[in-house]
């Protein structure tokens, strides 16, 4: 019933924004039906459809999961897009710097450095925190900034390839992960869905396994469902402010596993599609739940794919719709209070106070 | 002589129909309301007399409340009438309610902190026109009700700066200005000190005088039979009797309410008291701002005995249990604790568990429990990371263990309902408070803290917990009680401490000492 419960809204959210989207589509004088069959059409076609739809998919599942965690400890880490940016530099810095060394050894390495520059990125926020008091959600945002201008700096100055486009010399090729195409039979290993997104799935058991299965998840959640119980528990409070916020980092930070190591093979300035703020809509609408994470950044993934195919096949449609999509399932989701609210008065779903 | 047959009652309203009859304020006849599959209120007929104080009580889920939230037309009965002055009135939202002259204050009080007092009272019905608001009008008014009343209010007051008594008054206030003939009251002194309670019962008689008709709804007998002209008893969803205040007493009231006898005293032997276990010397709390609020406090609780802290709330008492617990920090803590010999001030939350000493807090729902959590969950709080309730490398919580441990202590403090996923919001405060007793006494403490153990717990519960209690104190373990309810530390303690702005003012045998005497010194008058 429970389970159900959570289902219902962002269920009802998403097909909401879907009817609000129709008619929009139907005023600016295209048939909704058509649009929608083009935009799903294209997102879940074999191969390129389901294979571009689970790459884009991967990075919105590292924020996302990103974002649950920070949020189950209380917190909002509103600073995932800054710590992929680290992250994703400094996986293309040890990859080009020691771009000879065995795969046996970079690879490692490599993953080593998104996980520990994210969570370092995570970290400085949750120390601010836990020892000044200062807001994550301001601090994060700041970090953004920084992590940006950071990231493109070094790569103008210091790490530029020669040529036009802002972006890194490659890194060794021991630093490259596999493309998925050359395990799945039918899906050309020329789209870019890679062992990341298998990376992603992991990670959304481990999260799930962390915070609901081990004594040091309890004390996280506890924490961020009540501080003053937690601390009566004995459970430091600074210490889960700044764990969480390290692993928040370190799962936004694998996007640069995805994104430099089985994509671009090299940093490639300003290569985020916000994935970080998009992050916060997925744990938003997966309810701040693993499983919830990944349905919305499949869900959100397909809206992406496809409204590429929107554009070009439509006749005034273009992919702008997606981001109307997007913002009204957002807006749904959020509403969820006034929803339950007058679902309330029903007594269809409250438990009765008597 | 309780039980009241509501056909003669009926029949004999009937035959003066016609007649210029005394009309009742607010009647409720045959009120059936059903959530989900609790039957809330069973065929509910209650008749509150004008210009009276009509007590309502009965255990937390008897009904009582959603009974006149009916009233107020905050939910709709699935059948059954509403009269109000005698007359059959459609009453389904409280703006309806209001407009008849029905007023009700909540437990929790809807005021915007940040406002006035004036501006809070107008909320929903500002004077003025479309454009401007004319609060001068307003002021005026609530100034003139405050002082027919004696409610000492100032209505250009900032809410938050008002004491919790003052705020209820505003409540009031917030009826009165509505024009108010009945009010309703849901625990009115459940957030309120011994003395703000006699101040808030003189506000009510006050009312009655001034012809006002009052009910209250509350599950304090002591309460009831000290303010009220009649009362309603329920139980399960039904009134089980109506009686004039006078001709009953707190032993069969108590026997209503529960459905059985009660032992209303505590039933306690001498105690057998031990060696000292804990002892506290010279112990200070400076807040951050810099207010004292714990002042050199010395004292000893031994092995098998009680000893009670009486005070009115808010000098010290939250300060000392939360030291004591290790709660405050390092920086706003002076003097030394020790337990066995041990000094232990400067051990964290977690190793002072560990040295045997546990805690119930007084605030439950912000200290005590995880709302949100399961019973499971909220089982293991400050135990979670111990060995027996772990496998798997001491990481993983081992779910046998814990759903093992979850259930003695549910089906030994007898929480209700024995479900382990339910979360712990869904709970009575009665049931919830026996889930944290019982982790707490699992941990076999050689110190207890407990503080307001039976605040906003009912009769039965009240009973079982002050046994358990007893039963500890027993078994050897050194319990240092606190609370607000007079009654019940004079009652439990073996030794009794007066506490007053953060000072000890005063040591008394709970068995010699009259409750005037103590109350003298928790307003800090000296004894001589």
């Amino acid at each position: 019933m429970i389970f159900l419960r959570q289902l219902l809204f962002p269920l009802i959210a998403v097909i909401a924004a879907f009817i609000v989207g129709g008619i929009l589509i139907l005023i600016i004088g295209d048939n909704p039906i058509e649009a929608y069959r083009l935009l799903l059409g294209s997102a879940l076609s074999w191969p390129d459809g389901i294979g571009y739809t689970l790459f884009y998919a991967t990075p919105l599942i590292f924020t996302g999961l990103a974002v649950l965690v920070a949020f189950r400890c209380g917190l909002l880490n509103i600073g995932a897009e800054g710590q992929l940016y680290v992250a994703a530099f400094a996986t293309a810095w040890v990859g080009i710097s020691f771009a000879n060394m065995t795969a046996w050894i970079l690879l490692p390495l490599c993953f080593l450095a998104a996980i520990l520059a994210g969570g370092v990125w995570g970290a400085i926020p949750g120390i601010l925190k836990a020892r000044f008091g200062s807001h994550e959600v301001i601090n994060t945002i700041m970090l953004n900034f920084v992590a940006v201008a950071l990231c493109s700096y070094f790569t103008q100055y210091h790490y530029k390839n020669p040529g036009p486009i802002m972006e890194t010399t490659a890194i060794g090729g021991g630093a490259h992960i596999a493309r998925l195409g050359r395990f799945v039979p039918g899906l050309p290993e020329r789209i870019p869905v890679n062992v990341a997104f298998l990376l992603a799935l992991l990670c959304c058991l481990l999260v799930y396994l962390f915070l609901w299965r081990t004594k040091w998840g309890y004390e996280l959640r506890a924490t961020g469902t009540n501080p003053t119980a937690a601390a009566y528990g004995g459970i430091s409070i600074r210490k889960q402010i700044i764990i969480a916020m390290t692993i928040s980092g370190s799962l936004a930070g694998m996007v640069g596993i995805n994104e430099v190591l089985g994509y671009r093979y090299r940093y490639y300035d300003g290569f985020s599609d916000n994935y970080g703020f998009t992050g916060i809509a997925v744990a938003l609408l997966g309810r701040n739940h693993p499983v919830g994470v990944v349905v919305a950044a499949l869900l959100f993934a397909v809206l992406q794919r496809g409204g590429i195919h929107v554009d070009g096949f439509s006749e005034y449609v273009t992919k702008d719709i997606v981001q109307v999509l997007q913002g009204t399932i957002i807006l749904f989701v959020a509403a969820e209070a006034f929803f339950s609210g007058s679902f309330n008065r029903f007594g269809l779903l409250k438990r009765a106070k008597v | 002589m309780l039980q009241v047959d509501w056909k003669y009652v009926r029949a004999s309203r009937s035959l003066r129909t016609g007649c210029p009859r005394s009309q009742q304020m607010l009647e409720l006849r045959n009120i059936t309301k059903r959530f989900a599959n609790v039957l809330a209120n069973d065929n509910v007929n209650i008749v509150v007399k004008p210009g009276t104080i009509h007590a309502i009580v009965g255990e937390n889920g008897a009904g009582k409340s959603t009974a006149m939230r009916i009233a107020y037309g905050f939910y709709k009965a699935d059948s059954g009438e509403i009269l109000i002055d005698g007359q059959v009135r459609n009453i389904s939202t409280p703006h309806d309610a209001i407009a008849l002259g029905v007023g009700m204050v909540h437990q929790h009080f809807m005021l915007v902190e940040t406002m006035t007092v004036a501006e809070n009272i107008v909320l929903g019905a500002e004077p003025g026109n479309a454009v401007a608001l004319d609060l001068g009008k307003a002021s005026a008014e609530i100034q003139k009700l405050s002082a027919e009343f004696k409610l000492a209010v100032n209505p250009n007051a900032v809410v938050e700066h008002l004491s919790v008594g003052q705020q209820q008054r505003v409540e009031l206030l917030k009826a009165l200005y509505r024009h108010a003939r009945l009010l309703i009251l849901d625990e009115p002194t459940a957030v309120l000190t011994p003395q703000e309670v006699e101040e808030f019962f003189a506000i009510l008689r006050r009312m009655r005088e001034q012809g006002k008709t009052v009910v209250i709804i509350t599950h304090k007998l002591s309460e009831v039979l000290a303010i009220s002209d009649e009362v309603t008893v329920m139980r399960d969803g039904k009134v089980v009797g109506q009686v004039q205040t006078k001709e009953t007493n707190a032993a069969e009231l108590a026997r209503l309410m529960v459905g059985r006898e009660v032992l209303l005293r505590v039933e306690k032997p001498d105690a057998d008291i031990g060696v000292t276990q804990l002892s506290v010397k010279h112990l200070s709390v400076t807040h951050a701002d810099g207010t004292k609020r714990l002042d050199n406090v010395s004292f000893e609780v031994h092995k098998g005995e009680i000893l009670g802290i009486a005070g009115v709330e808010g000098n010290g008492q939250t300060e000392l249990i939360e030291a004591l617990a290790g709660l405050v920090p390092a920086s706003q803590l002076s003097g030394e604790v020790r337990l066995e010999g041990r000094d232990v001030t400067r051990l964290d939350a977690r190793a002072r568990r560990e040295i045997g000493i546990a805690h119930i807090p007084e605030d439950r729902h912000r200290r005590g429990l995880l709302l949100d959590f399961s019973l499971t969950e909220n089982s293991i709080l400050g135990v979670h990371y111990r060995d027996a309730l772990v496998s798997y490398a001491g990481v993983f919580l081992n779910d046998k263990a814990i759903r093992k441990r979850a259930d003695q202590i549910i089906a030994g403090f007898d929480v209700r309902p024995a479900n382990q996923d339910l979360p712990a919001r869904a709970l009575s405060g009665g049931n919830q408070q026996k889930l944290i007793i019982g982790r707490e006494f699992d941990l076999q403490p050689k110190l207890l803290l407990v503080s307001q153990p039976t605040r906003g717990v009912d009769i039965g519960a009240i009973e079982f917990i002050h046994r358990k209690l007893v039963a500890l104190r027993d078994d050897g373990c050194a319990v240092l009680l606190i609370s607000a309810e007079l009654e019940e530390v004079t009652a439990l303690s073996d030794r009794l401490l007066i506490i007053h702005e953060g000072r000890i003012v005063g040591d008394v045998d709970p068995k010699v000492a009259t409750i005037e005497e103590i109350g003298l010194l928790m307003t800090g008058s000296s004894k001589h």
